[in-house]
């Protein structure tokens, strides 16, 4: 807590008696709330044991869970990829020194990130039909993380090679490199390297909006804990919690990455750019961490 | 386009509830995620271990599964009732609960980092011309601090719009859920239908950009 012990001097006696008398009371304030929850749903039998059984059971997990996780990490490995290139691309474009490409690459990424991904969804499943592909809860899913966490990280892939120095540009040029091999091995490598913690961050997001699966009814780890396991053991609320659990361990385990990135990086750089520029430049979400 | 020009009244309809939904979880969200700063940066571990809990539990799970937990989890295995007979008010109200629980978090954060910003010495200032905790962190602290995080706060409220579109996973009929229904209805209108609708979410974004964005150079702390 860097904040905290900046708001508040050394506790003296009265103020250490004080807050021990808070610290009790708003234990049992806490404790009170935590149990009015479990009596509410104890009056409704969430406790009750053949409810929590099925996930003592190897084939609960098997048959319906984990093929779920599986469909989870395919469609967000597969999104993460081709995000990945699709920001390279059109962060790049971005900075064109054509009009013609700079123009409409700023178009797309604007347009994409100004929508909603559970839209571009929905198009991508009517509007596939309508041109007569047959198009799968997957790739509509796929697709529509792909264009809108790709436009998010043109953005942050366009302020990375701003962040770069000048100097670094201007000394490729003059060894006589192009200008595809200065972006190439001069600024891309180092934007990259500088915005690594918020283009995880955005994979986090992105893994997180994997869940949108549900809406359309993919077999997503989402559509596993609310829809397949309560259909066989009338569990809702049980599973959706162990669900959200999974869910929860695999984010923070991502997100200490995105921190250990940024210390690591802070550490080896001598001019690192700064990520929270990017984060608003392009991140939706802000990376407080 | 016809389809778009019929459809008009239930295109804007739909972006109506967007927007309602949009304050009434804003509002909450703002309040409840200076509550939980508040509570993460306060001298009892007990409240300062709540928050972390609530904060990184929250921020780490998909938005769907938490409208889908308000909505079925809370509506239908719970019975929670906002209204006896009004089905669509109560999916309505259990969104937002969903909504403001996750964007909280996420304000709690922004607040917190905005904190940290303040310089050492108001808060030494504060505390030695007597000020307790509470009033250092309302009088002191926290104006400067949700000054310099207008920008971020608006890029939340940014996300917040587009978020509000998850709602349609419990059935609320705001605009995702309203342009699928109107692709049923016009199969031959796609794309019309989803240009209007991607361009409600421009206008309905655009200016609360620029808004966030003039609000935060104005009300700037100069140091």
């Amino acid at each position: 807590m860097t904040g905290a012990s900046v708001l508040y001097d050394v506790p003296g006696p009265r103020t250490r008696l004080r807050n021990n008398v808070l610290t009790l009371a708003f234990a049992v304030v806490l404790l009170l709330a935590a149990y009015f929850v479990w009596t509410k749903f104890e009056e409704k039998g969430q406790w009750k044991g053949e409810l929590w059984q099925p996930f003592l059971r190897a084939d609960t997990w098997t048959e319906l869970i984990l093929p779920g996780l599986v469909n989870t990490l395919t469609a967000a490995a597969l999104a993460a990829v081709l995000a990945l290139l699709f920001g390279a691309v059109f962060g790049i474009a971005r900075l064109s020194d054509h009009r013609w490409v700079r123009v409409p690459a700023a178009v797309v990424v604007e347009a994409f990130r100004a929508v909603p991904v559970l839209m571009l969804i929905f198009f991508a499943q009517y509007g596939g039909s309508l041109a007569g592909l047959v198009v799968t809860e997957f790739a509509a899913v796929v697709f529509g993380l792909t264009v809108y966490n790709g436009s998010v990280l043109a953005e942050i892939v366009r302020a990375g090679i701003l962040a770069v120095p000048r100097g670094q540009a201007e000394a490729g040029s003059a060894i006589g490199l192009r200008k595809n091999q200065v972006m190439r091995l001069i600024l891309l490598p180092q934007a990259v390297t500088a915005m690594m913690p918020a283009i995880v961050s955005q994979l986090v997001v992105l893994l997180k909006d994997t869940a949108l699966g549900f809406v359309v009814a993919y077999a997503d780890l989402l559509n596993a804990g609310a829809r397949v396991v309560p259909a066989n053991y009338a569990n809702l609320i049980p599973s959706v919690i162990v669900i959200a659990a999974i869910y929860i361990v695999i984010n923070l385990a991502l997100g200490y990455l995105a921190t250990w990135l940024e210390r690591r990086s802070r550490r080896s750089r001598k001019v690192a750019a700064d990520p929270a520029a990017a984060e608003m430049a392009g991140g939706e979400v802000p990376l407080v961490r | 386009m016809e389809a778009v020009v019929d459809e008009l009244p239930v295109i804007l309809g739909a972006f109506w509830l967007t927007v309602k939904l949009t304050v009434v979880s804003g509002v909450i969200s703002l309040v409840w995620g200076i509550v939980l700063a508040a509570m993460r940066v306060s001298p009892l571990p007990v409240l300062r271990g709540a928050g972390t809990v609530y904060v990184n539990a929250l921020r780490n799970t998909p938005l769907t599964l938490i409208i889908v937990f308000c909505g079925l989890g809370l509506g239908t295995v719970m019975n929670v009732q906002f209204s006896r007979d009004d089905l669509s008010l109560n999916s309505f109200w259990l969104s937002i609960i969903g909504l403001s629980a996750y964007t909280s978090a996420f304000v709690c954060e922004v607040v917190r980092s905005g904190i940290n910003t303040v310089p050492l010495g108001q808060a030494e200032a504060a505390r030695a011309i007597g000020l307790t905790f509470l009033q250092t962190l309302r009088l002191v602290i926290l104006p400067q601090a949700v000054r310099t995080v207008i920008a971020p706060l608006g890029s939340l409220l940014n996300a917040l719009v587009k978020n509000t579109t998850v709602a349609a996973a419990i059935g609320v009929m705001e605009a995702a859920l309203r342009m699928k229904n109107l692709f049923d209805a016009h199969g031959d209108a796609i794309i019309p239908i989803f240009l209007g609708f991607a361009a409600g979410f421009v206008v309905l974004t655009l200016p609360m950009n620029l808004l966030a964005g003039r609000l935060a150079r104005r009300l700037a702390v100069v140091r």
